[in-house]
């Protein structure tokens, strides 16, 4: 535990075994979106990588946030989905976590207006996929109506 | 996880202002029961003022953000002023880059800073003895 005063946002789990090998990065992941505890469990997983990955106290938030974001876009609008997790390095050694949300649902009529803040079809407050863009430093969607939505984001450590 | 919404953190009343706080899971049915339950309180007791907590939540995406602002309105409707007290500085940054302002929602440092902003003062400690002189 960190010392009183000082913010921690370690997840709250059993500590994972330390790897003493050349820190490989962890298998890829993927997480059903079902249920309002599945995006608990996304938040938690998210939480856990970000930490595995090495992001200062703001970057966790800042990849949490977006995470939850995306997850519960992929629940109200796409009726359920999957956020898959990777751990990419940049051609620079950088090391970055990347988040994968797809669903199976109508797909966004019109993007333009979706990434709009206050854009909401839903009961959000429409600042979820425009936020997330910001959130992270990579951001692509491909969707269509009837074809279902596929957001990827990455976010990159600094050095 | 299933059945009744999870008991949160208790209402407590301290003269005419309730203080509560937000726990990190707060899902939809826990959103929804907080809200009915706090305005419950609100009006049952006449309550001019509330206190939220929330240093404990990690995490305010739009959804939390939206149950705030709903919280706060809904209270201001009923004659009770909101203060938020004690988010987490990486959650206010990552709040405005969300575009996420909280518009209409006060907040507070902390707790105490809270209180006083709803009118409790902390007050010397009383003499030993001395208490007899004091209203309750």
């Amino acid at each position: 535990m960190a010392p009183p005063g000082e913010f921690t946002l370690a997840s709250r789990g059993p500590k994972r075994p330390s790897r003493p090998d050349g820190r490989r990065p962890p298998a890829p992941a993927s997480y059903p979106v079902r249920t309002e505890e599945d995006l608990l469990t996304v938040r938690h997983a998210v939480r856990a990588a970000t930490v595995e990955v090495g992001f200062g106290l703001v970057d966790q938030t800042r990849v949490v946030t977006a995470a939850s974001e995306l997850a519960r876009n992929a629940y109200v609008h796409g009726g359920g989905g999957t956020v898959t997790l990777e751990y990419p390095r940049d051609p620079r050694g950088r090391r970055g976590l990347r988040l994968i949300v797809t669903d199976e649902g109508p797909g966004i009529a019109d993007l333009d207006a979706a990434l709009t803040d206050g854009f909401t079809t839903g009961s959000g407050l429409g600042h979820g996929l425009g936020g997330a863009r910001r959130l992270m430093d990579e951001f692509s969607v491909r969707t269509g109506p009837g074809e279902g939505t596929a957001v990827v984001v990455t976010r990159w450590t600094v050095r | 996880m299933t059945g009744q919404p999870q008991p949160g953190v208790p209402i407590l009343r301290l003269g005419d202002v309730l203080v509560t706080g937000l726990l990190n899971e707060l899902d939809d049915r826990t959103a929804i029961a907080f809200t009915e339950e706090l305005t419950e309180r609100i009006s049952a007791e006449g309550a001019r003022g509330v206190l939220i907590d929330i240093s404990r939540l990690e995490v305010i995406d739009s959804f939390v953000a939206r149950t705030l602002m709903e919280l706060t309105t809904v209270a201001r409707l009923l004659g009770a002023r909101v203060i938020v007290a004690g988010m987490r500085p990486p959650v206010a940054i990552t709040l405005v880059e969300l575009g996420i302002e909280l518009v209409g929602v006060e907040t507070a440092l902390n707790p105490e800073q809270g209180l006083a902003a709803l009118g409790w003062r902390q007050a010397p400690q009383p003499l030993e003895g001395a208490r007899r002189g004091t209203a309750r």
